[in-house]
């Protein structure tokens, strides 16, 4: 019934709904492509400020890198919860799109505050607000993308909704930096270029993103009986739904063995001596290889399944371990690792999302998104203070050899507890068939 | 609402939005260029040609850091005028260091990510001889007295000067031969007689002999800093006395004036001039009272300048080296002078009040940014 909403819906024309419903594999839903826009402008906006801050805090108001470090920290986790809120509130009253604007337009807000904010606690305030922004958009963001797209296209949809978030995320910093070149200490001109970025952003979304409107007055008619209805409870419920919990359990369990970006950087700067002007770079080198990758890996997963996809996704990351620990110091060590490691996110992030989609009903699409976001979330938080706590105490090596073993153990779980195949595509054909009109 | 509309809503916002963004972008270039215009009541500054020959004329050749289009370049004044209008080169230094028709500058290369440095050989007509990539942010530099040795030192890896474990690297460099020793602590350490091996060995602070065998400089090693005295050929360095940083070797080879770390002054200046007399290691404070972090330059037999925070980064002092008298104004918004020309360039006329500098450039931590965004 939502490929029917967005029907109707002048902006989307129904051809391309049938093209992507025709098996052809050369479009995506509009609805899509105007998200990854949004997404695309927004990162834009969002990694111009991301990159700069540090700077404009350390070196403009005084404050100590540790102090930035804890801060950052701190707002990730308090993110991932505000996503469960967004989740659940965008579910209520399918109101999708509403709580994605006001996600996008808090965050849009915060970039001009950052310029009036001198005092730290000003700051961190204003910081939290635009947490809680991209808190808040995330997970009905994702359940837009999801109920615009077949079943059978998903992964492919992610895709290229992950690609256009990451090509903006590459941008971002280019901008930033060079106004900053431009103009010498014009953090005022980032914020405030950024905050245009950002206003371009939200009138995407208002203007081209259909609205999911409430299911019309006939839809107990094409809806089961038995559809839950969006509340916390139904939310809590579906932890109890077997490829639900599996799912996120999974999540969980990997992301407990994911090590943060921030280390993998750290660690090839320490096998190879990259320079500092290099180590800024190595970023960019996972952010480029995600970009080239999402889209290709996303069509893989509609085409072979999810698991399989996912799986190799954080193969791709234990190769990555086992490259750094091999004491192997050749040229090709950084792009390879690089490679791998971006490729573990284009083969995991839009492909469980995509994956969730399949196992939550639409009714509660959004909830279930952010309930796997925020677990694997936090479980990735927790490795990391781990991690950092295990590297201090043993070495880098040591830590990474048991996080590498610890991955290994909580891929080969993951396998085993993942819904095979022939389950995987059983409950999607099922909620499918809730989605399309009879 | 049709796609029309909202095509025209989309194209309306756009070119509003665009336009905040380009005046807030234009107002703070605008702002940022005001370091491009002169200020008021500073030094005339005209473009011209600078040379480093050796010739009559005695003259001070320094970075100009007054506000104004010839920011960071060379610049020359009169020896006997030294607040006069400057003449620039156009050439940028961060560090600069010359004698004997060769110079030396450390300068920054505005890279897409973050800054990169570099040494530049320079020859008396500043055109470039040669140039080696730095592992630093450029802290000091110095050419010996007969134009042929070169050493630079740079702080490495963005390491904190303030810091307790901050890392230097030294490098010398033979234009006769064009051998680069890349690190001072490739060579063997003589420490009170016996050889002494230790990671945190870290050098700084090159001072040249004439005979363009010996220099002095500053180890440091262990939480303590030393006097060293190096020997080219033989590729060691000896320690000789404590508690000595960033020396400069007196024209007639018999003094060094150095910054010592005091007791009782602040952690964050606590250095004050000194005169150590290398026959017999008694040590003279000079009058300055004021923390001095820079590596002084001998003006003549019996003067030392040395750059203190000023407005515009930096100004120039000069103080006598025997303890008497009282300090200077050299001149204002300037770094990293030296004195060229005149009677054997190093032993010119004393020139009595009117002192005039060469600062080979320790860092000053109070002033020191990095040249723009990183």
């Amino acid at each position: 019934m939502y490929v029917a909403d967005s029907r109707s819906t002048p902006a989307t024309p129904a051809p391309a709904a049938r093209s992507t419903r025709s098996g052809r594999r050369a479009a995506v839903a509009p609805t899509v492509l105007a998200l990854g826009t949004v997404s695309l402008v927004t990162d834009v906006s969002s990694e111009m400020v991301t990159a700069v801050l540090p700077l404009y805090l350390v070196a403009g108001l005084g404050l100590s890198p540790l102090g930035f470090g804890l801060l950052d920290g701190v707002y990730n986790g308090f993110s991932a919860l505000v996503r469960l809120v967004g989740g659940h509130l965008a579910d209520r009253g399918g109101r999708h799109k509403t709580v994605a604007v006001l996600g996008y337009g808090l965050s849009a807000l915060c970039k001009p505050l950052l310029l009036v904010a001198g005092s730290l606690p000003l700051i961190g305030a204003v910081l939290a607000a635009d947490r809680t922004g991209k808190g808040l958009r995330t997970a009905p963001r994702d359940a837009l993308i999801s109920l615009a797209s077949p079943a059978e296209s998903r992964g492919r949809a992610f895709g290229v909704h992950r690609a256009m978030d990451t090509a903006g995320a590459l941008i971002g910093p280019l901008v930033a930096f060079l106004i900053l070149r431009q103009a010498v200490d014009g953090y005022d001109a980032v914020f405030t270029v950024s905050f245009c970025v950002a206003a371009v952003g939200v009138l995407v979304l208002v203007l081209f993103v259909p609205s999911r409107r409430r299911p019309p007055a006939d839809a107990p008619a094409t809806a089961p009986a038995g559809a839950p209805r969006a509340s916390l409870k139904a939310a809590l419920a579906l932890l109890r739904v077997h490829e639900v919990r599996r799912l996120a359990l999974c999540a969980l369990l990997l992301g407990l063995a994911t090590v943060s970006d921030s280390f993998v950087y750290l660690l090839l700067q320490r096998r190879l001596g990259v320079s500092d002007q290099w180590f800024a770079l190595l970023p960019l080198g996972t952010a480029a290889a995600f970009l080239l990758l999402a889209v290709p890996l996303g069509r893989l997963a509609d085409r072979v399944g999810s698991r399989r996809v996912f799986l190799g996704g954080h193969l791709a990351l234990l190769l990555a371990y086992v490259a750094l620990l091999s004491g192997w110091q050749g040229t090709a060590l950084p792009y390879l690792v690089l490679a791998l490691h971006g490729g573990f996110y284009a083969s995991t992030d839009g492909v469980l999302m995509a994956a969730t989609a399949g196992v939550v009903p639409a009714e509660l699409r959004s909830s279930g998104l952010a309930l796997v976001q925020t677990g694997q979330a936090l479980a990735r938080f927790g490795c990391s203070i781990a991690f950092g706590a295990a590297w201090s105490a043993w070495g880098d090596r040591t830590a990474l050899g048991t996080a590498t073993g610890a991955l290994a153990v909580c891929a080969a779980a993951a396998f085993a507890l993942l819904p095979a195949p022939s389950r995987d595509t059983a409950p999607s054909r099922a909620t499918d068939s809730k989605e399309r009109p009879a | 609402m049709t796609l029309r509309i909202k095509l025209l809503v989309l194209l309306t916002a756009l070119a509003v939005l665009g336009g905040v963004a380009a005046a807030s972008l234009l107002h703070a270039s605008d702002r940022a260029a005001e370091k491009d215009r002169a200020q008021a009541g500073g030094p005339p500054v005209a473009s011209g040609r600078i040379t480093l020959t050796p010739d009559a004329t005695r003259r001070i050749v320094f970075r100009n850091m007054a506000w104004g289009p010839h920011r960071d370049e060379l610049a020359t004044v009169p020896a006997d005028a030294p607040g006069g209008p400057r003449t620039a080169s156009g050439v940028k230094c961060l560090r600069f260091h010359a004698a004997a028709g060769t110079g030396i500058c450390l300068q920054a290369e505005r890279g897409t990510v973050e800054d990169a440095y570099r040494a530049v050989v320079l020859d008396a007509g500043l055109k470039e001889r040669a140039h080696y990539a730095l592992p630093g942010i450029p802290t000091r530099a110095r050419v010996s007295p007969s134009g042929r040795f070169v050493a630079w030192t740079v702080f490495v890896g963005g390491d904190s000067y303030a810091g307790t474990d901050f890392s230097t690297r030294t490098a010398v460099l033979d234009t006769g031969t064009n051998r680069l020793t890349a690190s001072l602590e490739e060579f063997t350490v003589i420490k009170d007689g016996t050889e002494h091996r230790a990671a945190d060995t870290n050098f700084w602070g090159v001072t040249f002999s004439r005979d363009d065998r010996h220099f002095y400089a500053t180890m440091a090693t262990g939480g303590k800093t030393y006097l060293v005295r190096g020997d080219l050929g033989a590729r060691t360095v000896t320690t000789l006395h404590q508690n000595v940083e960033c020396p400069s070797l007196s024209p007639d080879e018999t003094r060094v004036v150095y910054k010592k770390r005091v007791a009782g002054a602040p952690a964050d200046a606590p250095w004050r001039l000194y005169a150590l007399d290398l026959s017999t290691f008694r040590e003279t404070p000079l009058a300055d009272r004021r923390s001095v972090d820079d590596q002084a330059v001998w003006l003549d037999a019996r003067t030392v300048a040395y750059s203190l925070p000023g407005d515009f980064g930096a100004d120039l002092y000069a103080v006598p080296a025997d303890g008497s008298g009282a300090p200077k104004r050299l001149l204002t918004a300037g770094l990293a002078p030296v004195v060229l020309g005149g009677a054997g360039e190093r032993e010119g006329p004393l020139s009595q009040g009117r002192e005039n500098g060469l600062t080979g450039g320790c860092l000053r931590r109070g002033s020191w940014r990095r040249p723009g965004p990183p």
